[in-house]
């Protein structure tokens, strides 16, 4: 027994509130409830929501630019995209360090092929970059190396780069394991057997920096000891530089310091090395403002330049600008997809309502009968289908045929009726129409036919009885069928792509194309992300216009 | 069975049979004649031809033979619509989708009625059915009797002359019913209109009717007001169908001007009063009512013949008592007795002997 005190809640018999007690009484029944489902859910979490969560996501991301060319971003940030000079000496110098991290990882080629889809050319200027850059700063290196052998002998560099016991600088090491793994997706947190001397990365930052870096990829990615194998050249290049800036040598003591000073002496007369050359030699595109100011937009982790490309727009120097004229395409395709989507719900609506009508009003021995029509093209092959009405529809088809027998049409001037927005139209009214039917169908089957009687006997004729107490009460099967069908003609891809041509495509048969032929993601995930945006917005609206609560698909 | 050409008729059914497959009748040759201001009533089982009927009335099925008649015109070809007759359905048939103003208005819009004349219409009729305060409300937030006030409103409100009602109690739990039935008969009797009833209830038959059409096998076994129906019954599908019935079989010994002897199926004799029989040797299905059997042997009347009965049953039933004897071999014969202080209780085993007036015991066809 619960009992009400005076101003508590409702207590049950052992004096908890009844409020928790039933709740625990609830809660063994809510996870059998709960485990009943979860295969389903797992499977459904798994298989479509992570995808599609996944797939939203590459629509605004974008840290290919900042993980490939980290430096290089830092170094562009000052630059003035909109003058007409390309960017200073340390750019290319940050640009020289990080491609040759990259082409070594071999992840530059990635990174032109995603900048490309934003400035063509890019693709190919970072692909010949890449294989060229180990025969920059040859002159620093040769120099370097004829000095003394030791600049060739792997155990010399090491040597002169590890702690070994002394101090490590650890922040350093921290710093690139973190870089190297964000460039190349692979944990570069195990042990490499090499840390950076905390000395020598004061005293010659760069060259501990690109040693580093060559260490965890000798370890890492090679699977070598770094203290077999022989630096990169960007190594030497950084030593060369790190010492013509004047590093103080003489306070160094360590391994190698010998080596350090007769290299500071004997280079000082050596020119120093001019990066922005060394690009403009590879190729002279590197000059360009153009490409200079695409790496510095896209250089933010996430980028609305997807969306904006998706809406005809591209980022600019000062903001969202549109893009050239030819170049739009996108929004066109979303209105002929919405208006397209809308011509076949209609067609649909125009066609099964009568079906439905008739269905609803014969014996059920019929009505099952002949449902067994609506539903045959079900059990058919959807390609079969479409495929049949390229059959039927084109200049030499079944159709044109006949009419050219009749007389109807010239020989010569047979119907362009595939190919374009009519053979899409017609195809997928067809292919759509049981979706239509089937809700509209079971909602007017609990119609009662007295209503039409009481309609008749109040004295209203066969048109107002239909128009003022039938047809209101069919809508909801309507909207639900509507609903069905729109939402479902403005995701559909196979046959548009069949029968569309390219006046009868929708936007999803672009978004395939920047999934499968231009390997496009974050496009085709902006594309996408906007079509759910629309069918969800539609359904917002449907719901406040007509109320979702009124769409019956049975009973 | 009726005069087609009686000066006051309203409706009229002449001769009118209905066939669905073409093979079978399910209304055969019907005759009926009706005056302005009646409320008739037809009764009968389900699958009786009686809703059929009422579906030829309000234009829904057309007659295969015959000819109906609305106010001297005949209504055969006349599309429901145009025929002006008010109907309440069996559910109702309220519009799910329009309040109940909207409801009641519907049938003036569609006459093309002015706004100013549908309110006040709409109002008045609400207001006679008392459920003035409801016009706002959808159907579906209203419980059944008010659903069925509302339905009967909506066939008065363009005053039909004539309502038809196809079982608009059904749905109704016993007290509310009984309350509608009286309601209904008043607003019939205030307004004055013509109402068919259609209705498989013979309670609510009886108690609301001018007359009491009875249909079984797609004819009108008898046509008659409900004291008559109930005393008289012409035939022996009556006498069972309405009210409480005992059954005797046998064969006509004589008959003697208005009272026949019948000797039952086990030899024994009874007075009756011929009614579908003529001539000694006749099979026959004497009828006699529970409460009409006496057997207080002081109160029977000298020399007629009494039977001898057990008392196999006796059951209190507050008002009366109602006891069921084996009679010439039937064993489901039932008297009813008031419950008066004087009254005896017959116990279960007891033999008596029974008897009755030959006018109440009713000789019909076998």
């Amino acid at each position: 027994m619960s009992d009400t005190t005076q101003n508590g809640p409702v207590l049950a018999a052992d004096g908890t509130p009844l409020k928790r007690s039933l709740a625990r009484a609830l809660r063994m029944q809510k996870m059998r409830a709960l485990m009943l489902i979860a295969p389903l859910l797992l499977f459904v979490v798994i298989t479509f929501i992570a995808p599609i969560a996944d797939m939203l996501f590459r629509s605004v991301e974008n840290k290919i630019v900042a993980t490939t060319l980290p430096n290089t971003v830092v170094a562009l940030q000052d630059w003035d995209a909109t003058g007409d000079a390309p960017p200073a000496e340390p750019v290319y110098e940050s640009l020289y360090y990080d491609m040759f991290v990259a082409a070594e990882a071999k992840e530059h080629t990635k990174l032109g092929s995603r900048l490309n889809y934003e400035q063509t050319g890019l693709s190919s200027l970072f692909r010949s970059s890449g294989r060229r850059l180990d025969d920059a700063g040859e002159a620093q290196i040769d120099a370097l190396e004829d000095l003394n052998p030791a600049w060739e002998d792997p155990a010399f560099w090491y040597a002169l780069m590890d702690a070994g016991s002394g101090a490590a600088d650890d922040d350093l090491l921290a710093a690139k394991r973190k870089q190297m793994t964000e460039l190349t997706d692979i944990d570069h947190g195990v042990d490499i057997g090499f840390a950076p001397r905390a000395d020598i990365s004061q005293l010659l930052p760069k060259t501990a920096d690109a040693y580093t870096l060559f260490a965890l990829f000798t370890a890492v990615e090679d699977e070598d000891v770094v203290a077999e194998e022989e630096p990169w050249e960007a190594v030497k290049v950084a030593l060369v530089q790190d010492l013509q800036e004047g590093a103080d040598v003489s306070s160094y003591t360590g391994p190698g310091a010998a080596e350090l000073a007769a290299a500071q002496t004997a280079l000082a007369e050596l020119p120093a090395m001019n990066f922005k050359e060394v690009f403009l030699d590879i190729d002279k595109d590197w000059g360009s403002v153009d490409n200079w100011s695409t790496i510095q937009t896209y250089s933010p982790r996430y980028t609305s330049g997807y969306f904006l490309n998706a809406i005809d727009m591209q980022k600019g120097p000062d903001g969202p600008e549109a893009r050239p004229e030819n170049q739009q395409i996108y929004m066109m395709l979303f209105k002929r997809t919405l208006f397209m989507s809308l011509v076949i719900t209609g067609s649909c609506i125009l066609l099964g309502y009568p079906v439905a009508w008739i269905l609803a009003n014969l014996p059920m021995r019929t009505a099952n009968l002949l449902m067994i029509l609506v539903l045959l093209p079900f059990w058919t092959s959807l390609l079969v289908r479409t495929s049949a009405w390229k059959v039927m529809l084109q200049q030499q088809g079944v159709i044109n045929d006949v009419l050219v027998w009749l007389g109807l049409v010239a020989d010569d001037a047979r119907l362009v009726m595939i190919n374009n927005q009519f053979g899409t139209i017609v195809a997928m009214t067809h292919i759509l129409l049981p979706f239509m039917i089937l809700p509209m169908y079971s909602v007017m089957q609990t119609i009662p036919p007295s209503y039409l009687r009481a309609a008749k006997s109040l004295g209203a004729n066969n048109w107002t009885a239909f128009w003022r107490v039938y047809f209101p009460q069919s809508v909801p099967g309507i909207g639900a069928g509507s609903i069905l069908v729109f939402i479902l003609s403005i995701g559909y891809y196979i046959t548009p792509e069949i029968v569309g041509g390219t006046t009868g495509t929708f936007i999803s048969n672009r978004i395939a194309y920047h999934i499968s032929s231009s390997l496009n993601w974050g496009l085709a995930a902006a594309l996408g992300a906007i079509l759910l945006a629309v069918v969800l917005l539609l359904y917002y609206a449907y719901d406040k216009i007509v109320g979702i609560d009124n769409v019956k698909l049975g009973g | 069975m009726a005069d087609t050409q009686t000066s006051d008729a309203f409706v009229e059914f002449e001769r009118v049979q209905k066939s669905y497959d073409g093979e079978n009748l399910v209304v055969k040759d019907l005759n009926l004649v009706m005056p302005k201001g009646e409320f008739l009533t037809m009764l009968g089982p389900s699958g009786s031809g009686k809703t059929t009927c009422l579906m030829m009335l309000a234009g829904f099925e057309t007659a295969t033979h015959g000819d109906i008649r609305l106010d001297g015109v005949s209504i055969n070809n006349i599309p429901p619509h145009k025929r002006g007759i008010g109907m309440v359905f069996q559910n109702y048939a309220l519009f799910p989708h329009m309040t109940v103003a909207e409801n009641l208005s519907f049938p003036l819009e569609v006459r093309k009625i002015g706004k100013s004349e549908r309110e006040a219409k709409v109002k008045r009729v609400l207001d006679m059915v008392q459920m003035g305060a409801f016009g706002g409300r959808r159907p579906a937030q209203l419980s059944g009797g008010q659903q069925q006030r509302i339905a009967l409103a909506r066939a008065l409100v363009f005053e039909a002359e004539l309502v038809l009602m196809d079982e608009p109690l059904g749905a109704l739990d016993k007290q509310l019913r009984e309350h509608m039935q009286f309601e209904i008969k008043r607003i019939a009797d205030n307004l004055g209109i013509t109402v068919v009833y259609v209705t498989h209830d013979q309670t609510e038959a009886l108690t609301m009717s001018d007359r009491v059409a009875v249909f079984d096998d797609g004819r009108i076994q008898q046509l008659a007001p409900p004291d008559q129906l109930y005393e008289a019954p012409e035939n022996s599908f009556v006498a069972q169908f309405i009210g409480e019935n005992n059954t005797l079989e046998g064969v006509v010994k004589e008959i003697n001007g208005d009272v026949a002897l019948v000797r039952l199926d086990d030899g024994e004799l009874i007075d009756c009063k011929p009614v579908n029989v003529s001539k000694p040797g006749e099979r026959t299905r004497v009828s006699i009512r529970p409460e009409r059997v006496e057997y207080n042997k002081e109160r029977l009347q000298e020399g007629v013949h009494t039977l001898k009965a057990e008392v196999l049953e006796f059951i209190y039933m507050g008002d009366i008592f109602r006891t069921r004897l084996r009679v010439a071999g039937n064993e489901d014969f039932v008297i009813k007795t008031r419950n008066a202080p004087d009254q005896v209780r017959l116990q279960p085993g007891t033999q008596i002997e029974i008897g009755w007036l030959p006018e109440d015991c009713r000789a019909l066809d076998a």
